[in-house]
């Protein structure tokens, strides 16, 4: 072969041919937002944390501006300290955590998946989660609910295995046993109508326990279930702090065979990726990010579906962005919870609080209709 | 390239390409042929390490392919399976330079050695000014070049490729195997190709495997193996076979009546 490209190849997003400039790596087909990855990552985190500041100093107690800044560089008066400091800052950041945990797994599963269908929420991955969580809930609490060591270890623990155990009973009933190698080729339509099938037998179980368990658990219950940051404090905090820093950067590293993985399963392998050891360490990493999420602050609905979403639509890739992703899940969580915190309030309801999940849920629920109604449209 | 006894086979099923053993010449296009269900394209899945073979192995440069780590192998080995899936919204250089993949360091960017790979693949399968545009929306035939072309930016001695001219009509299919040829010729590859067309193998390979029922029923030079006799035995058509310009070429195919396969009641 003899290639007659001109000049020097600059180590850069492209290459030259025949002296016209060649971008690689990002899209150039269209016009309009011609956003950079890494330049929108920055600007939805950055805005993540303005809507978590801002976030800070609105509230039930007032907190003037320059109070939160006070206390924000260590100075103030002990009773602002602690509504900030100990009040609403776990809460946020709780928000953060939690916003790019879902994000990350969604984008994930829809990747693994080839489906923008198949997010946590979708494929039992919450709802398996949810369903061990009020198991300890309901069982382990007494009259007084769950308290000590079941509700900061037991719960979170609970969600982790429940989580997991639904994502593989998905990946075991989705596979197409018998072409390839080992567990694998989970099949893009059946993935997402085998997890629904999940869902509602968790959710099932779930209802369940509402209905056996005491009046006082079954409503903690019922509240949990609805996605809350009310009342998150820094335990509630730690356990999606650990989950993200070990996690999403396990994710980061095998999610650089994400870009081949979506030529198909058997290019992939052609390439070099073993395909069935990256998608079991991507499921359970996505599985992992999703249930602790879920843990830490109940099944928060759609954010797993419409945050990768929005990213790859933003970003123009051809998978959601997994950094930019879990920018805007953080972004969109907070900005939720601001708005369930405040919502009813400026609408004159009166000082009334709404789980975060009530508002995630009014904004995604149209999103995943014209995701449906689209999707009919292609097919 | 070789295969040594090879035999492959899907889950518990019986086997489909029993106690293989080729010899691939090197630098230059192999086509394997045969009628549908004769096995050409598992014995491909197991020369790529797509299937695990149940006995015998594949050898490359002296290794057995299965014992070599995927990356390493992915360095050496091209492999343009069936039905690759083209994702929404991926552009031509984009796609192209996925084959760059197992050149992949842990933390390295795309360098400019990976740069000269992709735009000389481009080059090769001629389709440079479509660059930027989006894959999804080229004819089948420039599609199929551009996985050609993802998979020559590997930059592998080695390429497999499965049915490579499939649904692509005759002009189209042409200019593939143009794009195949010239891969061995100017680029000192080693290819393997599966085809279903006769006279394109015919034209194009250096070298012919006819298989059936899972072993080789004929191999060498097209001219002394593509025969009328091979083809009643094989394919049960009763053809004739003229020569064009050098390379036999199929004609006047007729359905060999009384044949279970093609429906006895017919005749």
């Amino acid at each position: 072969m003899s290639p007659r490209y001109e000049g020097k190849p600059t180590p850069s997003r492209g290459f030259r041919l025949r002296g016209r400039w060649f971008p690689v790596r990002k899209s150039t087909t269209r016009r309009g937002f011609g956003v950079r990855r890494p330049g929108l990552g920055v600007l939805l985190a950055g805005l993540a944390v303005g809507v978590g500041v801002v976030s800070l100093g609105v509230g039930a107690s007032e907190v003037s501006w320059r109070e939160l800044g006070e206390v924000l560089v260590g100075g103030g008066d002990a009773g602002t300290r602690l509504v900030v400091l100990e009040l609403r800052l776990p809460r946020i950041v709780t928000g953060l955590l939690v916003g790019m945990a879902f994000a990350v797994s969604g984008a994930l599963l829809q990747t693994l998946a080839r489906n923008p269908l198949a997010s946590p929420d979708v494929i039992g991955v919450s709802a398996g989660a949810s369903a061990a969580a009020v198991s300890v809930l309901v069982l382990a609490g007494s009259a007084g609910g769950v308290s000590g060591l079941a509700a900061q270890v037991g719960l979170p623990v609970a969600a982790l295995l429940g989580g997991l155990g639904a994502t593989a009973l998905v990946a075991v009933l989705a596979a197409e046993w018998g072409r390839g190698p080992g567990f694998g080729a989970v099949a893009a339509g059946r993935v997402v109508l085998v997890g629904v099938g999940v869902s509602a037998a968790a959710n099932s179980l779930v209802s369940w326990l509402l209905v056996v368990g005491d009046v006082n658990s079954a409503s903690r219950a019922a509240a949990w279930l609805a996605g809350s940051l009310n009342g998150r404090s820094w335990t509630d905090a730690a356990p999606i702090a650990i989950a993200v820093a070990v996690l999403v950067p396990v994710a980061l590293l095998f999610g650089r065979d994400l870009s081949v993985l979506v030529l198909g399963d058997d290019v992939a392998s052609a390439l070099g990726v073993p395909v069935p050891r990256t998608r079991a360490v991507l499921l359970a990493v996505a599985a992992g990010l999703a249930a602790t999420a879920t843990a830490a602050a109940g099944p928060i609905a759609f954010v797993a579906l419409v945050a990768p979403q929005v990213a790859q639509r933003l970003c123009r890739t051809d998978r959601p962005p997994l950094l930019t992703t879990a920018a805007l899940g953080a972004l969109l969580v907070v900005t939720a919870d601001l708005v369930a915190r405040t919502g009813l309030e400026l609408a004159g309801v009166g000082p009334h609080e709404l789980p975060v999940g009530v508002v995630t849920a009014a904004c995604g629920a149209p999103y995943l209709i014209h995701l449906v109604g689209r999707r009919q449209k292609e097919s | 390239m070789r295969t040594e006894s090879l035999t492959l086979g899907y889950g518990a099923d019986a086997a489909v390409v029993t106690d293989l053993s080729l010899e691939v010449p090197a630098g230059r296009v192999t086509a394997v042929v045969g009628p549908n269900g004769s096995g050409k394209s598992t014995l491909l899945r197991g020369m790529s390490r797509l299937l695990t073979p149940r006995a015998g192995r594949v050898v490359l440069d002296g290794t057995d392919v299965h014992r070599l780590p995927a990356k390493q192998l992915a360095r050496r080995l091209g492999v343009l399976p069936q039905g690759p899936v083209t994702p929404d919204g991926i552009t031509v250089a984009e796609l192209v330079s996925r084959g760059r993949h197992p050149h992949r360091g842990l933390f390295a960017r795309f360098s400019a050695y990976d740069e000269q790979a992709v735009a000389a693949a481009l080059d090769a399968v001629g389709m440079a000014e479509y660059a930027t545009r989006p894959v999804q929306a080229l004819s089948g035939g420039q599609r199929q070049r551009v996985w050609i072309a993802m998979v020559l930016a590997q930059g592998t001695p080695y390429l497999l490729l499965d049915e490579p001219t499939t649904y692509l009509d005759l002009a189209h299919a042409v200019d593939v195997m143009e794009v195949v040829h010239a891969a061995a010729r100017d680029g000192g590859r080693t290819v393997v190709a599966v085809l279903h067309d006769l006279t394109l193998a015919a034209r194009y390979a250096d070298h012919l495997v006819v298989m059936s029922g899972g072993t080789v029923a004929a191999e060498g030079r097209p001219a002394d193996v593509l025969t009328e006799d091979l083809l009643a035995d094989v394919f049960g058509l009763s053809a004739t076979v003229v020569d064009v310009g050098g390379a036999p070429a199929v004609t006047g195919q007729e359905s060999r009546c009384g044949r279970a396969a093609t429906g006895g009641s017919w005749c």
